[in-house]
C-alpha cells in the first residue's frame, strides 16, 4: 500500500565554500548540532564560484530555497573572492526580486569553519522562512518535476 | 549626409582607412543597414538619417583583425559602446579612425507605423517635431511620440572618443533627453508594483521572447565568441528544449553578464522583434550599481574599474535586499 505523503517538505541548496562553511557544517555534525535534513550541501571551492546560473538552475530543478555560505569577508581563502561574490549576489537578489520571486528565497551567509552553531542555527532559521514562503512556483520548470 | 560622404573618400584617397563603417540605404527608406565600403564609388550608397540607429561599434571587433585602419561613423552614445570595448581590450583604438556625427535623435519605425503614417521613405527632425516623407505625401509627427525610447533618455551630445567631428558642436546641449527628467521612472513604476504584478507583468513580456537571440547578438558589450547561450552542454540551444527557459533564466542571465558594462545603448530593445523592453533588465542593474556602488557610467573613459570586477570592505550585505520594502 501505498502511503500519500502531504506534508510539504523543501528542498533547499546550500552552497558552501571548502575552506570556511563546509568546515562549519562539518563543525555543526560532529558538534551533534541539528539542522534539518532538508539542506543539501554542495561544496564550491569558493563563494565567488558561484554562478549566478547555478542559483537560477537550482531554482528551475526545484529547489525551494537558495543559500550561500562562504568565509567571513576579509578572511577568504583566496583574498578577495567573497567580496567579489558580495557584490554579485546583492545584484542578483535585487534583480529576482523585480521580477517578482519572494525576496526570502535567497539569502548569504558567512559562516567560519570556527561557527558551527551559527551554520546550524541559520539553517534553521532559513528553512523556517521556506515553510512560511511554501513551494517555489515562479521559477521552477514544469518539465524538472519528477 | 554629402559632407560625411566627401570627408571619407577624401580619407580613403589619401589612403587613412582601408575601409569605411557606414550605414547603407535599405530596401525600405526607414531600414539603412550597416554596411563596410572598400571603395569610394560605393560611397554613392551611403545613408545617414534619423533612422540609422544602428550602434556601430561592435562590428569594429570583427573589422580589427582586418588590415589597415577603419573609418567608423559613431553618434555620441555609441562612443560609449566604443570605448568600453576599448577598456576590455576587444578593439584597438589605432586601428579605427572615428568620425563623430552629429545626432538629433534616432527614430522608431513601429512608432511611426502605429501612429497611422505608413509608406515611410524618409524623415528629418527639425526640433520637437518629425518630419516624414512617405509615399502618400508629407506627414508630421510629434518627435516625444516617434523616437526611439533610448533617444528620449539621451545621455548627451557628447562624443567621449572621436578623432574628428562633423555635423556636431563640442559641448552641444542634449536634446531629446530634455524629454524626459528621470531615466529609472519606468524602473521605479515597476518596483512599486506588488511582486505579484511584477511577476505577471515579466512573464507577459518574456513570454513573448521567441529565441531570436537578437537581442544577445546586437548587444556591443555581449562580444564572448564562446557564448554560454550557444554551448551544446546547455539544454536550451534546442528550441524544444527551452520550454520556460526565457522567462526564467535568459533574461536574466543576459542582463547579468552585461551588468556593470552596460552602456545603457538600448540596442537590445531596439532589435527586439516582439518588442520587450529589454533595457528595463539592464536598467535596473544600473540603478543597483548606482545606489549600492556609487553613480557609474560605463564607456565613460577607458581606464576605471567596472562595478563588478572591484569591490570596497564596507559594501553592502546581500541581506539589505531582503530588508527593504517594496521592490527597490
Amino acid at each position: 500500500m501505498q502511503v500519500e505523503n502531504t506534508e510539504f517538505r523543501p528542498k533547499i541548496v546550500a552552497f558552501c565554500c571548502n575552506w570556511c562553511s563546509y568546515a562549519g557544517a562539518d563543525l555543526a555534525g560532529s558538534s551533534r548540532l541539528a539542522y534539518p535534513a532538508d539542506v543539501k550541501i554542495i561544496r564550491v571551492p569558493c563563494s565567488c564560484r558561484v554562478n549566478p546560473m547555478f542559483i537560477l538552475r537550482a531554482f528551475q530543478r526545484g529547489a525551494d530555497g537558495v543559500i550561500l555560505c562562504g568565509c567571513h569577508p576579509g578572511d577568504c581563502h583566496y583574498t578577495t573572492g567573497n567580496y567579489y561574490a558580495r557584490r554579485r549576489m546583492t545584484l542578483l537578489f535585487s534583480m529576482l526580486d523585480y521580477l517578482g520571486v519572494e525576496k526570502g528565497r535567497t539569502r548569504v551567509e558567512w559562516v567560519s569553519a570556527a561557527e558551527g552553531v551559527k551554520f546550524s542555527t541559520t539553517m534553521n532559521e532559513f528553512v523556517a522562512k521556506i515553510h512560511e514562503l511554501g513551494k517555489n512556483v515562479r521559477l521552477e520548470d514544469l518539465r524538472c518535476k519528477n | 549626409m554629402q559632407e560625411l560622404i566627401t570627408r571619407a573618400k577624401e580619407l580613403l584617397a589619401d589612403g587613412t582607412v582601408s575601409r569605411v563603417l557606414g550605414w547603407k540605404k535599405g530596401d525600405l527608406g526607414w531600414d539603412p543597414e550597416p554596411a563596410y565600403f572598400d571603395k569610394a564609388e560605393e560611397l554613392e550608397n551611403f545613408i545617414y538619417n534619423p533612422f540609422c540607429g544602428a550602434n556601430l561599434s561592435k562590428y569594429l571587433i570583427a573589422a580589427g583583425k582586418l588590415e589597415g585602419t577603419t573609418l567608423v561613423f559613431l553618434k555620441p552614445c555609441d562612443t560609449y559602446s566604443f570605448n568600453q570595448l576599448v577598456k576590455e581590450h576587444r578593439v584597438k583604438k589605432d586601428k579605427t579612425y572615428i568620425i563623430g556625427v552629429g545626432c538629433h535623435g534616432t527614430l522608431d519605425p513601429e512608432k511611426i507605423r502605429n501612429t497611422g503614417v505608413k509608406g515611410i521613405a524618409d524623415a528629418v527632425l527639425e526640433g520637437d517635431r518629425v518630419r516624414l516623407n512617405t509615399l502618400y505625401g508629407d506627414k508630421e509627427a510629434a518627435a516625444a511620440e516617434v523616437l526611439l525610447d533610448r533617444c528620449l533618455v539621451c545621455k548627451g551630445k557628447t562624443h567621449v572618443v572621436c578623432d574628428e567631428l562633423i555635423g556636431a558642436e563640442p559641448g552641444e546641449e542634449a536634446g531629446p533627453g530634455e524629454l524626459a527628467v528621470n531615466r529609472f521612472a519606468q524602473v521605479e513604476e515597476l518596483e512599486n508594483l506588488p511582486p505579484e504584478e511584477r511577476f505577471a507583468f515579466w512573464q507577459e513580456q518574456l513570454s513573448r521572447c521567441i529565441r531570436c537571440n537578437a537581442c544577445r547578438n546586437v548587444c556591443p558589450a555581449c562580444s564572448c565568441l564562446k557564448c554560454v547561450f550557444d554551448s551544446s552542454q546547455f539544454d536550451s540551444n534546442q528550441k524544444a528544449n527551452a520550454d520556460t527557459f526565457e522567462e526564467q533564466m535568459f533574461h536574466i542571465i543576459r542582463a547579468f553578464h552585461v551588468a556593470g558594462r552596460c552602456t545603457d545603448c538600448g540596442e537590445c530593445s531596439r532589435v527586439c522583434p516582439e518588442s520587450i523592453p529589454l533595457h528595463l533588465l539592464n536598467r535596473k542593474f544600473i540603478k543597483d550599481i548606482d545606489t549600492f556602488y556609487g553613480e557609474y557610467q560605463a564607456g565613460a573613459d577607458t581606464e576605471s574599474k567596472g562595478p563588478l570586477t572591484d569591490f570596497t570592505f564596507e559594501d553592502v550585505e546581500p541581506g539589505i535586499i531582503a530588508e527593504r520594502g517594496g521592490g527597490r
